[in-house]
């Protein structure tokens, strides 16, 4: 009989199911997957070394294209640790709109997920309907901060600027006229707050709906039970954290355990899994996003009785009005110094996380004293979930590698940096 | 969020002692321990395996340069009569060419790798510094064996600092491109690179080029250490309210 080798396959960078440009060198037996070896960097930008020479605001919008679909949450690492540092102390309506944007993010991230995810599996609906709500919440992204996606709207000391009043209606279009028209800007007659609290009641029926579709779904459970699984142990020496160790059954959260914002205020539970399966983290990510909706429920409260500044009074970090600027020649002066030479950040280093979508997004800072950052290091999630690809993919079969890869919730510009 | 009571401290330096580390606190709380090369594998096995730390997860591993920390390209004790140009004409990060890059210096503990730990049980988080000798070649014990997760963070360090992890199963370089040469994220490495890949019509393949770029860094480096950025109330950082 003729010898039988294994198998060398390279999967990727240009793959659909790769989720980016993620390289894979598979070694496979039959159809059994004995190696895995990702090769990652093809979308590495050298964020780190880049915000070494910029002031440190300039950074603030690389952020958003680190993990591009959970924008605000990375920035919301970065200016924590920059406000540690400075010991600048966040009004507490910017810390409450925080609080609903990271939500409002993380709603997004998972949502991207679970049609992504879906269509990799074949479920080709899931996709459709999550990226009609992705578009609502997008365009809250929108009112407040100008642009979709990458926003810059987390500064330290607060946010850009708060809440609009009105929300922006849709333009009447070729496609969108009359009746359609009334009924796409049915819940933008008011403001934001309005609008995202129609979102809000809404959304858990919008989930109820996907679970329809997948969570009893046979062909779903035939990908994902039993897929990919991580016992408790391994998850955390592995490093994992957000819904991969949660997925494991590790009860362990930032929001909770070291509370920031306004996450200690606001009432929400964590969703732990028991298998560490595949189903399991879906099913853990399907739950956060009703989570996420009752956080955003209570934020829109407090919001709406508590006005207030968004951005503390110091001009030594946080530049001034426009109006100020015309009657203050001090003020005039420190926007000119904030907007040349930015601000000092006192010598000393901190480490700062946020509990992003994806997991623990952490921001290790170095600063000099000087006006840029000494040495950032930005701790992504998915770059410990990747490497663990071997250990999840050995044994599995051919068509569970984009089941795994998609479980990961990997985003390759957070990983490569 | 970080906070570590004083009694962590002690316990460090009373159960580390006989692997002489130092210990500091920064004014948020948050505590280092800095760890000689030689005791590097054996305090982190005792900080994963001892119950009164219990750091069962490595979090995040880098490597630092400090090449050139806290130089400016601007001296600001002063009024001068020259103008932005000498801020703009100075050599720091970023304002320098491949042909043009300093010498690389022999500072001493120049390069540090520094790893954030984490304690479920405990909820806390601590972070270990270790600055590895420079020669023959920055080389220190690596710790995949004791966190799984340091794997890929360790090959970060080699393929950007060129921190060496001895006892690493597969040091490769991860991020840069296949044959890159140096380590991009020394202090002395340009920030425009050195090569250039494109698409050559003639040769039909992808061909190397050296980079066009010009260095272009704006705005200048500047350290100040005036009173104005004293930060004397460090209590009111965080979630509460600023007095409009």
């Amino acid at each position: 009989m003729a010898e039988i080798r294994n198998y060398t396959m390279n999967f990727g960078p240009q793959h659909p199911a790769a989720h980016g440009v993620l390289r894979l060198i598979l070694e496979l037996d039959g159809e059994t997957v004995v190696r895995a070896d990702p090769h990652i960097g093809l979308l590495h930008r050298a964020t780190e070394k880049l915000a070494e020479s910029k002031p440190f605001n300039h950074s603030i919008g690389y952020m958003d294209r680190l993990d591009y679909v959970s924008m605000m949450c990375n920035e919301h690492a970065y200016v924590r640790a920059i406000e540690q540092l400075i010991g600048i102390a966040v009004p507490k309506r910017a810390q409450y709109i925080r609080t609903m944007f990271d939500e409002i993010t993380r709603i997004l991230n998972h949502l991207l997920w679970v049609g992504t995810n879906g269509l990799d599996l074949g479920a080709m609906t899931m996709f459709l309907y999550a990226f009609r709500e992705r578009e609502q919440l997008m365009d809250c992204y929108e009112a407040v901060s100008g642009a979709r996606m990458h926003a810059t709207y987390y500064r330290p000391g607060g946010v850009y600027r708060d809440l609009p009043a009105q929300m922006p209606k849709r333009q009447e279009t070729r496609w969108t006229k009359g009746k359609d028209l009334q009924r796409v800007n049915a819940w933008r007659e008011g403001s934001l707050l309005d609008f995202l609290q129609h979102f809000c009641d809404d959304f858990d029926s919008k989930v109820d709906d996907y679970e329809t579709l997948l969570t009893d779904n046979r062909i779903w459970k035939q990908r994902t039970v039993g897929i990919g699984t991580v016992s408790p142990e391994r998850a955390l020496q592995l490093g994992f954290s957000g819904p991969m160790l949660r997925g494991s059954g590790v009860q362990w959260d930032l929001r909770k355990q070291q509370p920031y914002a306004c996450y200690d205020e606001v009432d929400f539970d964590i969703v732990v899994g028991v298998n560490g399966d595949c189903y399991d983290r879906y099913l853990v990510r399907i739950e956060e996003m009703r989570q996420s909706n009752r956080i955003i429920k209570q934020c829109i409260a407090w919001l709406r009785e508590h006005p207030g500044t968004v951005m503390p009074k110091n001009f030594k970090v946080v530049p001034p009005t426009r109006e100020e600027m015309k009657e203050d020649m001090e003020a005039m002066i420190h926007h000119f110094k904030l907007f040349t030479e930015g601000y000092i950040v006192p010598e000393g280093e901190t480490y700062a996380a946020v509990e992003a979508p994806k997991g623990e997004f952490g921001c290790y800072l170095v600063s000099d004293a000087s006006n840029k950052p000494f040495r950032v290091h930005l701790r992504a999630p998915g770059f410990v979930h990747l490497s663990s690809m071997h250990e999840m993919l050995s044994g599995h079969m051919l068509a569970d590698v984009p089941a795994i890869i998609g479980t990961q919730d990997i985003v390759l510009g957070e990983i490569d940096r | 969020m970080n906070e570590t009571t004083p009694s962590l401290e002690q316990l460090l330096q009373e159960v580390l002692a006989e692997h002489k580390v130092s210990t500091s606190c920064n004014p948020i709380g948050q505590l280092t321990v800095t760890v000689p090369v030689q005791h590097w594998q054996s305090v982190a096995l005792k900080l994963r395996d001892d119950e009164r730390f219990a750091f069962a997860q490595l979090i995040d591993l880098c490597g630092v340069d400090y090449l050139g920390y806290g130089n400016d390209e601007w001296e600001t004790e002063q009024a001068t009569s020259e103008g932005y140009s000498r801020g703009v004409d100075a050599l720091g990060p970023g304002r320098f060419d491949w042909a043009h890059r300093p010498e690389a210096a022999e500072v001493e503990n120049r390069f540090a790798v520094v790893v954030q730990l984490l304690s479920l049980q405990h909820n806390r988080r601590l972070r270990l510094r270790c600055f590895p000798p420079l020669q023959p070649m920055p080389l220190l014990p690596s710790l995949v064996e004791v966190w799984n997760s340091a794997n890929w963070y360790e090959r970060e360090a080699f393929d950007l600092f060129g921190i060496v992890f001895e006892g690493h199963p597969d040091l490769r370089r991860i991020l840069t491109d296949y044959g890159f040469v140096g380590h991009p994220f020394r202090k002395d490495f340009p920030l425009i690179g050195n090569v250039t890949v494109r698409y050559d019509e003639e040769q039909r393949r992808v061909v190397y080029d050296t980079v066009e770029i010009e260095p272009r860094v704006t705005v200048p480096r500047v350290v100040r250490r005036d009173s104005r950025y004293v930060q004397p109330d460090r209590s009111s950082s965080g979630n509460q309210e600023q007095e409009a």
